[in-house]
């Protein structure tokens, strides 16, 4: 393979933010036929590398070859001109509009003003049937999972003969059946010859899709492996740069009384069509209760009325024998629940806000911070500086504005500022979706330790792996209702499997 | 060669600070284009509209007596718009202050003259605040939006005004749509001999300093921010959004209301149909100069005001027309919008 012609090279790429070096020196090529997976922990600079060649950002040094040919990329229709798309992790699509009519938006169709989505349907079905990406052209966007959202994001780049394919995280949002169909997606483009640079910090995924993997650290390339000739252990060194603990420490514990308790549970979901039903969990003392699952089979509705921004039809929600106002997110703070909300910065956190005044959202009235209606700004600083020290926060200072910090360190603050109160509850929603390698072993400590204090933990996850090291007991969500529950030594991986796909042992 | 709009790294703190003065400076060079067109002599017509605004003890307290209205206007659609309620409506709740005052200006003549004057004021802010209150309420109920809404009760106001006007309120004998005089209790003392300088500019400069207290000290401060920021996380959070968001319309509204008394009480003593020439839609363009920060505010508006004051003398002494005062006045809205623009994207050259 190395013997053929690169698509893509780019040779010694600087890029700084601010005099902060997002890329320091970076080369980097791209072989036709081959997936290139770039792996790396939150902030190592491998989706700024990717923005440069898709003339998303312009370097500030060094040069960019595609096909041969040194480009100066000004803007992504450069990019795609000359055959380069790429699929960022949010998704730039129209919701009320079609399949269709998003894959044609920005080009050429038909003569004039008038257009022929005739040739526009034939050509996308063509495109369809040679990659077997099913999916009704007439569908509305809105009425599509992620999974399939993603199907149309590709063929948009399909659609305008992009021959060389950058993907920004594509399984974050995926569940697991969704990524195994990606896959097989990606294999096919490349059988044809075309050219996949992957982005992802999941070392599975990139083992089991990638040709070669380059490592990224701070900005600077720290290795370039052949898939085949590296392993896991050996690729989770490279990226964090240090040796992670093999296991987390979890202690054997004897589980207390009963401190959450969900009854008879039911809930309709944006759409007004019932989402969870009858829903019975109980979570105690000292105890991790994982619920497992596919995303979108109610796990976000059951986390929002938790946590208070939604509301149930029917049921009822107790901490410690008091009932939980539902609807109301003060009651789950006031009871004594700490909330690590899925999407942290539409929901947990004020991107636009200091850390310090993100730290004190939820008691910022409690008399420690405010007098009359005063706050104190001394007892909020000594606050937020304690909490940045306990936590290890990577920030300028309190008064350093959220957006300013990585992910890893986001999640921090929502952390810190759930934790800071010591909940008797802890619902913590995907709490390492979209973290880094360190950040998530941070994560998984500090959940452990919450169960040691004697906090009843509901963990929403669907990462089995993170389920299974966590959990004391583990309930799989399916379609709204509670497939099963099992004490995690009693679990097979295969049983929960199962469950998670809607199989209920008869 | 070809311009492209790109995205820029972000700016550093000083440049809040920095873009509404360079903004307003590329106003002033740039105004030089319409001067020259309207016939203008460059250096005379700036000298004379500085002149005019500043130059004299009495046109400089002039310059202040416009800026009342105009900071009261500015500091309500700021303070709004921090939490994201889109309030366009100070003109309307303007105008409801106004009204309350002649009302009770009129009325009020067996109540202690000490007393008239703070019921007015009271009165006329509790006004504009309701005005501002019932779009608030239907944007936290109905999810009635609220650009929309607080818009078009300007012109509900403004018809409510020429009702009364040509009828209940008209000064009995005159065939103008004009009110009575409220009484001496209720005008607002001069507080500078041989001027307007009135107390409706203490109140405005005042109002400057509650609302940068209200915003920097205390918790319905935060979380009137919180609720701009991001309201779903303000609600995670435990704050009441809802409630957040009408009592920020009430202070809103509230403030235009102290617009509407200071011009009623203080210059016209009598409600007439034209007593805004369009302060509540100055306010919109000063709280977005002044960067929504209630000094900014104050800076912005005496900035607008001295551009009002002083064409007139620029007009009287250079032929140039006084309705420069507008287009000057445009501009500073567009180029500050273009300035913001550009703290977030910078401009590229291409070579193709």
């Amino acid at each position: 393979m190395t013997a053929q012609q690169p698509v893509v090279e780019m040779r010694s790429i600087t890029k700084r933010f601010l005099n902060v070096a997002a890329n320091k020196g970076v080369s980097f090529r791209l072989y036709p036929g081959e997936i290139c997976a770039l792996l790396g922990e939150n902030g190592a600079g491998k989706t700024t590398l990717m923005n440069i060649l898709f003339g998303y950002y312009a370097c500030d040094e060094g040069e960019v070859f595609i096909k041969g040919e040194q480009v100066d990329l000004t803007c992504p229709k450069d990019a795609i001109c000359r055959g380069v798309g790429m699929i960022h992790q949010h998704f730039a699509l129209v919701p009320s509009q079609s399949v269709l009519e998003n894959v044609i938006i920005g080009t050429d169709t038909g003569k004039g003003l008038f257009l022929d989505l005739k040739a526009a349907k034939e050509k996308l079905r063509q495109i369809q049937r040679r990659f077997r990406l099913q999916l009704d052209p007439e569908a509305k966007i809105w009425t599509l999972s992620v999974g399939e959202q993603q199907k149309v994001e590709i063929l948009k780049a399909l659609y305008r003969d992009v021959d060389i394919l950058i993907m920004d995280e594509p399984t974050a949002v995926l569940s697991p059946g969704e990524t195994e169909d990606l896959f097989r997606t990606l294999e096919s483009l490349v059988q044809e010859g075309r050219s996949i640079v992957f982005i992802s910090h999941k070392l599975h995924e990139v083992m089991s899709i990638s040709d070669r993997i380059m490592v990224l650290r701070a900005g600077e390339v720290v290795a370039e492996k052949k898939t085949k000739e590296t392993t896991l252990r050996e690729l989770a060194n490279l990226m964090v740069g240090r040796e992670l603990l093999e296991r987390l420490d979890k202690k054997t514990l004897q589980q207390g009384e009963p401190v959450l308790e969900i009854e008879n549970l039911h809930a309709l979901n944006d759409k007004k069509l019932p989402v969870l039903k009858n829903i019975g969990l109980c979570v105690r003392r000292n105890e991790v209760l994982g619920l497992a699952g596919v995303s979108g089979n109610g796990q976000r509705e059951l986390a929002e009325i938790l946590f208070g921004i939604r509301e149930a039809t029917q049921g009822t929600v107790k901490i410690n024998g008091r009932r939980l106002r539902l609807g109301s997110p003060m009651s789950a703070i006031r009871l004594g629940m700490g909330r690590i909300p899925e999407d942290r910065i539409e929901t947990g956190l004020l991107m636009d806000l200091t850390v310090e005044e993100n730290l004190i959202l939820e008691n910022h009235v409690s008399p420690g911070f405010q007098r009359r209606g005063l706050l104190d700004f001394k007892k909020i600083r000594r606050f937020s500086e304690d909490l940045i020290r306990a936590y290890d926060i990577k920030t300028a200072g309190p008064q350093a504005e959220a957006k300013s910090l990585s992910g890893g360190n986001l999640q921090k603050v929502m952390l810190a500022r759930e934790l800071a109160g010591k909940p008797a509850v802890l619902v913590a929603s995907q709490p390492t979706r979209g973290l880094d390698v360190g950040a998530t072993e941070y994560v998984h400590q500090r959940i452990l330790e919450e169960r040691e204090r004697g906090a009843a933990v509901l963990l929403i996850s669907e990462d089995l792996d993170e389920i299974f090291a966590l959990s004391d007991r583990i309930a799989v969500l399916y379609e709204g209702e509670v497939m099963g529950e099992a004490l995690v030594e009693e679990a097979s991986r295969e049983q929960i499997g199962l469950w998670m796909s809607g199989v209920r042992k008869e | 060669m070809r311009l492209r709009i790109v995205k820029r790294e972000p700016l550093p703190g000083w440049a809040r600070i920095v873009i509404p003065i360079a903004a307003v400076a590329a106003t002033l060079i740039l105004s030089a284009v319409p001067i020259l067109i309207a016939g203008g002599e460059l250096w005379k017509s700036y000298f004379y509209l500085f002149y005019g605004a500043l130059g004299t003890r009495f046109n400089l307290l002039e310059t202040f007596v416009k800026a009342s209205p105009l900071i009261l206007t500015g500091l309500a659609v700021a303070f709004a718009f921090r939490a994201k309620f889109w309030n366009i409506g100070a003109e309307g709740q303007l105008l409801a202050g106004a009204l309350t005052a002649t009302v009770l200006g009129i009325s009020l003549k067996t109540m202690p003259s000490a007393l008239v004057l703070p019921t007015v004021i009271a009165a006329g802010f509790l006004a504009g605040g309701l005005w501002a209150f019932l779009p608030a309420i239907l944007k936290t109920k109905l999810k009635v939006d609220d650009v929309v809404s607080t818009l078009l009760l300007n012109y509900v106001m403004i018809h409510i005004m020429g009702a009364l006007l040509f009828g209940p309120l008209q000064q009995p004998g005159s065939s103008w749509p004009r009110s009575s005089e409220i009484i001496a209790a209720a005008k607002y003392p001069i507080l500078m001999p041989r001027s307007r300088f009135h107390l409706g500019i203490l109140i405005a400069v005042l109002a400057v300093a509650v609302i940068w207290f209200i915003n920097n000290k205390t918790t319905f401060g935060y979380q009137n921010k919180a609720v701009g920021v991001n309201l779903r996380a303000a609600r995670f959070g435990g704050i009441h959004t809802n409630t957040v968001i009408l009592w920020t319309a009430l202070i809103s509204g509230g403030l235009a209301g102290l617009a509407g008394v200071g011009e009623l009480c203080a210059l016209q003593y009598r409600l007439i149909m034209d007593l805004s020439p369009g302060y509540g839609y100055s306010g919109i363009v000063i709280a977005m100069l002044g960067n929504l920060h209630p000094v900014g505010v104050l800076f912005s508006a005496l900035f607008f005001s001295i551009i009002i004051v002083g064409a007139q003398t620029m007009s009287r002494m250079t032929g140039v027309p006084v309705y420069i005062a507008e287009v000057i006045q445009g501009m500073a809205l567009m180029i500050m919008l273009v300035f913001l623009l550009f703290t977030e994207y910078r401009l590229k050259v291409v070579r193709k």
